[in-house]
């Protein structure tokens, strides 16, 4: 499908950063420095924006729909920050009963929900039975237009 | 002081980051084309899987004890290892990268901070930030260090994974503890020697007069017997390097900023780490290779970045190996950075059953022009109709690796799906 696609779309842009940044510099030590270098800004990079803390970062393919409602489809790419405190109301990738899930966090006094936002679903309580691992937070998710 | 930072059972731990399931199960790492045990879980060493099994004669006993098999997933181990080390960076400018899963820190000038207390730290972002459980020893010396560590490890839930040896009571108690074999740097036939007159502690080694040391055991000896007296004596690149992987990293003097200058690094880097495999008489069957710029230099740009290839084959052979590295650098290098840092990590040791290649080590010029004649003949007659006289013929190209999980950080199709 669009997976390849996915990857250049996502990838691309810092490369091209470098590249551009270089000549510049190049130029300097040709000649007449460019006036325009000292008001020179790096190009918008995608992933400086959405990766925050690169040795946290890890990311996941959405399967299925049951965050359908926060906006995640099936499909989207999912940004994970494990650098970051599992809170009430964060969404997170979890590990629960054999499996990756992500669900909207509902940290209650002495019990935790998994919250699905599509109503199709049930909220999943998390007890003492449940080996539940919180693996990361959701911080961005990328969707294909 | 110093801190040995060693990851727990690494391949084994990097599998479960992405498949918590096998958390507290028996689980092995095969070695490349599913040949033999390389790494093991705490179960599976339980279970008494000795390090080296050859996966055909175990087969039924992993079966029988439910144990999961992996073949080894190198760009997995590689980018977990560079995450954990650049988590490490940022606590000293001193690191040490020792092998995939070590790292030596040393402190400066900390020595009013509770070094403990920093070490806790340490392991608890690791563990957060990357799923990965490391040991920390804290020591005056390095060869402390390494038995602090073990303490830490072997005693996890009273050190809660973390020892200092802070004061001689201390020193003296862990090197009691500690078999001579397992001190660092103590090969088998010094370990064989020793036992056999009696020294079977590293304490014992300590009482050893120092001329007799120095006589038996060369200047080396001696340095390790002060190492062990908690002064600091031992360069790291004196000591054979782990089994299962080497690495050769350094700082640069000067900044370096151009590929062609990066390229030179690298290539001696590969070929000192390519003398170190050949003289343990091994093969890398993967490589790992990483640059970065200076984090401490705040008004630079900042970057690293690494990749990890795996090789058509095992090889010890210095042209194959560069090859492999310039090929890794090239994938990597970014222009306009400041570089103050590269290191070359050699993968996936097997012992080296032919030495034939060695034909062509000190000659790269003839090996050129073979390369290309062999690149020629592959063009003509389709690929691997020639190969070195190292590989296993029997073998067939392509390696076997049935029981690869995903590389979930470096392939983008291959990351986690969640429901």
């Amino acid at each position: 499908m669009s997976d390849k696609e996915d990857k250049i779309i996502f990838f691309q842009p810092d490369q091209e950063l470098g590249k551009s940044s270089f000549l510049a510099q190049e130029g300097i030590s040709a000649g007449f420095p460019s006036p325009a270098d000292d008001f020179k800004e790096l190009r918008i990079s995608i992933d400086r924006e959405v990766v925050k803390n690169e040795e946290a970062t890890f990311y996941a393919r959405v399967s299925g729909e049951s965050m359908q409602g926060a906006g995640l489809d099936d499909g989207d790419l999912l940004v994970i920050d494990r650098s970051l405190e599992p809170q009430d109301n964060k969404i997170a990738v979890c590990f629960i009963d054999g499996e990756f899930t992500v669900k909207r966090l509902k940290v209650e006094k002495d019990c935790v929900y998994l919250m699905p936002e599509n109503p199709k679903y049930q909220p999943i309580k998390v007890t003492e039975d449940n080996e539940l691992i919180i693996w990361g937070v959701v911080t961005y998710v990328v969707k294909k237009v | 002081m110093f801190a040995l930072i060693d990851c727990n059972n690494f391949y084994a731990s990097c599998e479960r980051v992405f498949q918590p399931q096998y958390e507290g199960k028996a689980l092995v790492i095969l070695s490349n084309n599913d040949g033999c045990v390389i790494a093991r879980s705490n179960e599976a060493k339980a279970l008494g899987i000795p390090m080296g099994a050859p996966a055909f004669k175990f087969r039924n006993e992993f079966k029988k004890h439910n144990i999961r098999v992996f073949s080894s997933n190198y760009p997995l181990y590689g980018d977990m290892s560079h995450r954990v080390m650049k988590i490490l960076e940022t606590y000293t400018p001193n690191v040490e990268i020792y092998s995939i899963d070590e790292a030596f820190l040393k402190f400066e000038g900390f020595d009013y901070f509770d070094l403990n207390a920093k070490g806790l730290k340490m392991r608890k972002q690791v563990r957060k930030w990357t799923g990965i459980p490391v040991s920390v020893g804290l020591a005056p010396s390095k060869a402390l260090a390494k038995i602090a560590n073990k303490i830490a490890k072997k005693f996890d839930k009273r050190t809660q994974g973390v020892h200092c040896i802070d004061s001689d009571k201390k020193r003296l108690k862990a090197l009691k503890w500690t078999p001579i074999e397992d001190v660092w740097g103590v090969g088998r036939q010094h370990a064989k020697r020793l036992q056999a007159m009696g020294i079977t502690t590293a304490l014992d080694f300590v009482n050893l007069p120092d001329e007799w040391i120095k006589k038996q055991m060369s200047i080396l000896g001696l340095r390790l017997k002060r190492d062990l007296e908690g002064v600091s004596s031992i360069q790291l690149e004196e000591v054979a390097p782990a089994k299962k992987s080497i690495a050769v990293t350094r700082s640069f003097k000067n900044i370096l900023n151009i590929f062609s200058s990066l390229e030179e690094r690298i290539t001696t880097y590969t070929l000192l780490g390519a003398e170190k495999l050949r003289k343990q008489k091994s093969c890398a069957t993967a490589l790992h290779v990483f640059v970065r710029s200076n984090p401490f230099d705040l008004n630079a740009a900042q970057y690293r970045n690494c990749c990890t290839l795996t090789l058509p084959h095992a090889t010890d052979s210095n042209f194959v190996l560069n090859r492999y590295a310039l090929m890794g650098l090239r994938s990597i290098f970014k222009p306009g950075i400041e570089y103050k840092k590269a290191g070359v990590i050699l993968l996936g040791l097997t012992p080296s059953s032919s030495r034939q290649i060695s034909l062509f080590e000190q000659d790269t010029v003839k090996h050129t022009a073979l390369m290309q004649t062999l690149d020629k003949i592959h063009r003509r007659y389709g690929p691997h109709q020639m190969k070195l006289a190292s590989q296993d013929l029997k073998q067939t190209w392509k390696m076997k690796r049935e029981h690869l999980s995903n590389r979930f950080t470096t392939e983008i199709n291959e990351i986690i799906r969640v429901k």
